[in-house]
């Protein structure tokens, strides 16, 4: 079964224009215009601090930009169509499956219509024998495994992914981008952070490099690695500590 | 051994009726109170740690002080309430069971409100970017902390319990320790020691710190079984 | 209170009533306020049953202290108030809470003290002899302390004994009967008690009778209807039906036919 999201209209392109964000007089993100176009996989990559899991949280609106716009194609102010993976995903104290059944319930899906979703994604994502274990038991992977299955049974159009895979270990970590690229495949645009460079190259089609809080490099991935414009991001690639 | 002890057990073995009477109402009382208390409790405690709005803190003191009042000054608030010279008169609730549940819901409720309070704004920390990435929204929210924070909070309800079975004053002056009516252990404690009958008082305390024991060695197994099973 | 004043805690108010609310056959009852000491005794427990099997009514006794009997009375709280305090009993009546007061029975007070009589009180004659050998021993005194009926009689024992009674020997509890009685077995110290908590009494260590039988020691109860003028929803009329049973021969019986360890606690005194 093959989820029927291609029959909802687009909410993608996502254009941003001029977005910035500041709390506390401190700004953190500033004048970032960028398209996010349908179907990509775009990598943020930047040091610590340079602003990536605030574009992120702009980007799904979990904070709003106070400065510059942030736009859907379908011209909501806050997509439905789009699902979050955090750096530490936040299961509810419950099974597995209600984890899986509880985004499909607020969206008001039918019971019926959820069972059917859960028992799908479980089986697709080899979760079925762990089905009515507390999520909050699972191993650090499966944890994050049950978080990427819990956004893709939303049937999202765009899953955003903050450092997915940054606590985990190597094998852990090959599966959850072997995930990503299932989603991608399947024709989820994809925006992630990281800052492991191998995973970068892996995954990304396109780069948006963020330096103290501005895009100063957005380009597809094969340019980008090949040589960047600016000299922070060849002191990125090249490993040096830039700040 | 002879004397109260021997007489309490003896009270005890036999499921005395007047004894199994007063254990029942003190029961029903009390868990009455407790699910009233809860109902209000529990959503007002969550609106607390979720809502914010003018005089929030000013509410949040209010209740955390009113957790320590003094069960016959709640007692009396009640009585006044309730008395036929008081607002509420006309309802003629003084001296019956309702008056003894709505003075241990007074007593139970801060209890309930400041625990749910806390354990839904440390919940909310963790959850609040989570569950507004599902889709939900505060209020939303709100059944998703009280049921992931169940374990916490059911040891709150367990306080309130405690508290509420064990107090004195406020039900001897809502209730009036009617004999057959509504008088709950603990104030047929006071009168049969007042008596000098102490084997019905020691059999009542008997049963009294039974019932505490074991319900916080629930609480406390049931906080340990969570702990291992839900994470 | 008027309709529109109904305030949704009203709401919140009943419905608690009807959550909580009795088996049938709770409507046919009126509510007594009374004293300790009348609970203590276990006279109601001897009473109520018969008079219930006569009339069906059930009577819910409230048991208090002889000032707080009379105020729940005041305030329109109970139906009915039967308590042991004469002059507050007249006061209450005159200014119109209650009907009428009828006697209803006495019982006397009693010195108890330490079987060993260290203030020699046995050999008094009269009672305010037996106060004086107190005072003048500072033998312990365990009092009320508390304005109720007991205490008052006390104060008034003092008072014709001429003796001020303070120091170390007086102890003043501020509670109950049977707590003070606990108190006076523990010390052990003398004490005013009425004869029927006495008897009733189990928890009385050393303590015996030391001093008993003056005219002065005696006891009157009166019971007394609350006036629906004041409080229209009480149930006057069977609060009447009480009262009648009360001083009826067959009630008068009953009550004289109460008693504890073999002794009879209470005189009939209807007229």
């Amino acid at each position: 079964m093959r989820p029927v999201r291609d029959l909802a209209p687009s909410i993608l392109p996502l254009v941003l224009e001029g977005m910035g964000y500041a709390v506390g007089g401190k700004t953190l993100l500033s004048d970032v215009s960028l398209v996010v176009a349908s179907g990509r996989r775009l990598v943020v990559m930047g040091a610590n601090g340079a602003g990536k899991s605030v574009f992120l949280r702009l980007c799904h609106g979990l904070i709003e930009p106070t400065s510059g716009r942030r736009l859907w194609a379908d011209g909501a102010a806050r997509a439905e169509a789009q699902a979050m993976v955090f750096q530490r995903p936040v299961l509810l104290r419950r099974s597995v499956a209600a984890n899986l059944d509880y985004p499909l319930a607020l969206k008001g899906q039918s019971r019926g219509m959820r069972a059917e979703i859960v028992a799908h994604t479980l089986d697709r994502f080899g979760l079925t024998a762990l089905a009515d274990r507390p999520a909050r038991l699972l191993s650090g992977g499966e944890q994050q495994r049950l978080a990427l299955a819990r956004a893709w049974a939303m049937r999202p159009q765009v899953l955003f992914l903050d450092e997915p895979s940054s606590a985990l270990d190597p094998s852990a970590t090959r599966i959850i981008e072997e995930m990503v690229e299932q989603f991608s495949g399947e024709g989820i645009t994809i925006v992630m952070t990281t800052h492991n460079l191998g995973q970068a190259r892996r995954l990304a089609q396109d780069v948006a490099f963020l330096h103290r809080g501005r895009l100063i490099e957005h380009r597809p991935a094969a340019d980008f690695f090949a040589g960047p414009e600016a000299p922070e991001a060849r002191a990125f690639l090249a490993g040096d500590l830039v700040w | 051994m002879d004397g109260p002890f021997a007489t309490a057990l003896s009270l005890i073995a036999s499921g005395d009726p007047a004894l199994m009477q007063i254990i029942s109402l003190s029961l029903r009382v009390t868990l009455t109170a407790v699910l009233i208390a809860c109902v209000i409790g529990l959503p007002l405690g969550a609106a607390l740690a979720l809502a914010r709005f003018i005089g929030r803190g000013a509410l949040i003191v209010v209740f955390n002080a009113l957790m320590g009042l003094p069960p016959v000054v709640a007692g009396l608030i009640v009585y006044l309430m309730l008395s036929r010279s008081g607002p509420f008169g006309s309802l003629g609730l003084l001296f019956t069971p309702s008056a003894m549940i709505i003075a241990q819901t007074l007593l139970i409720l801060p209890i309930v409100v400041s625990l749910t309070r806390s354990v839904v704004e440390d919940l909310w920390v963790e959850y609040r970017e989570q569950l507004h990435s599902l889709g939900a929204g505060r209020l939303r929210a709100v059944p998703t902390l009280l049921w992931d924070g169940r374990v916490s909070l059911l040891t709150g309800v367990l306080a309130g319990f405690g508290r509420a079975s064990a107090e004195v004053g406020a039900v001897l002056i809502v209730g009036g320790n009617i004999a057959g009516h509504t008088r709950t252990m603990t104030t047929a404690i006071t009168l049969e020691t007042a008596r000098g009958q102490l084997g019905l008082a020691v059999a009542l305390g008997i049963i009294l710190m039974t019932l505490t024991l074991s319900l916080n060695a629930a609480a406390w197994g049931a906080g340990q079984w969570a702990r291992g099973r839900l994470g | 209170m008027t309709q529109c004043r109904r305030s949704p805690l009203l709401g919140f108010a009943s419905g608690l009533a009807m959550l909580a609310a009795l088996p049938a056959g709770a409507q046919d009852f009126i509510t007594v306020a009374s004293t300790t000491s009348t609970e203590n005794s276990g006279l109601f427990e001897h009473l109520l049953p018969m008079f219930q099997a006569e009339t069906g009514i059930e009577v819910r006794v409230v048991a208090q202290g002889t000032g707080q009997a009379l105020e729940t009375g005041r305030r329109g709280d109970v139906d009915v108030v039967f308590v042991h305090a004469r002059a507050q009993e007249e006061q209450f009546v005159a200014d119109g809470y209650g009907v009428q007061r009828f006697n209803v029975m006495y019982n006397d007070f009693v010195l108890v003290g330490p079987d060993n009589d260290p203030a020699n009180v046995r050999a008094a004659t009269d009672v305010s002899a037996a106060m004086a050998a107190i005072a003048d021993a500072s033998a312990f005194f365990a009092s009320r302390g508390d304005d109720s009926g007991t205490h008052v009689a006390e104060m008034e024992l003092w008072r014709a004994a001429k003796i001020t009674p303070e120091g170390s020997w007086y102890l003043s509890t501020g509670s109950g009967m049977g707590a003070t009685l606990n108190t006076a077995s523990q010390v052990p110290a003398h004490a005013l008690t009425d004869r029927g908590t006495w008897l009733s009494f189990e928890n009385r260590g050393p303590l015996e009778i030391v001093f008993e039988g003056d005219d002065v020691l005696f006891n009157p109860y009166g019971i007394i209807a609350v006036n629906p003028e004041h409080h229209p929803h009480v149930k006057v009329g069977q609060a009447q039906v009480f009262i009648d049973w009360l001083v009826s021969e067959e009630g008068q019986a009953a009550i004289a036919s109460y008693t504890v360890n073999g002794e009879q606690l209470f005189f009939p005194s209807a007229e």
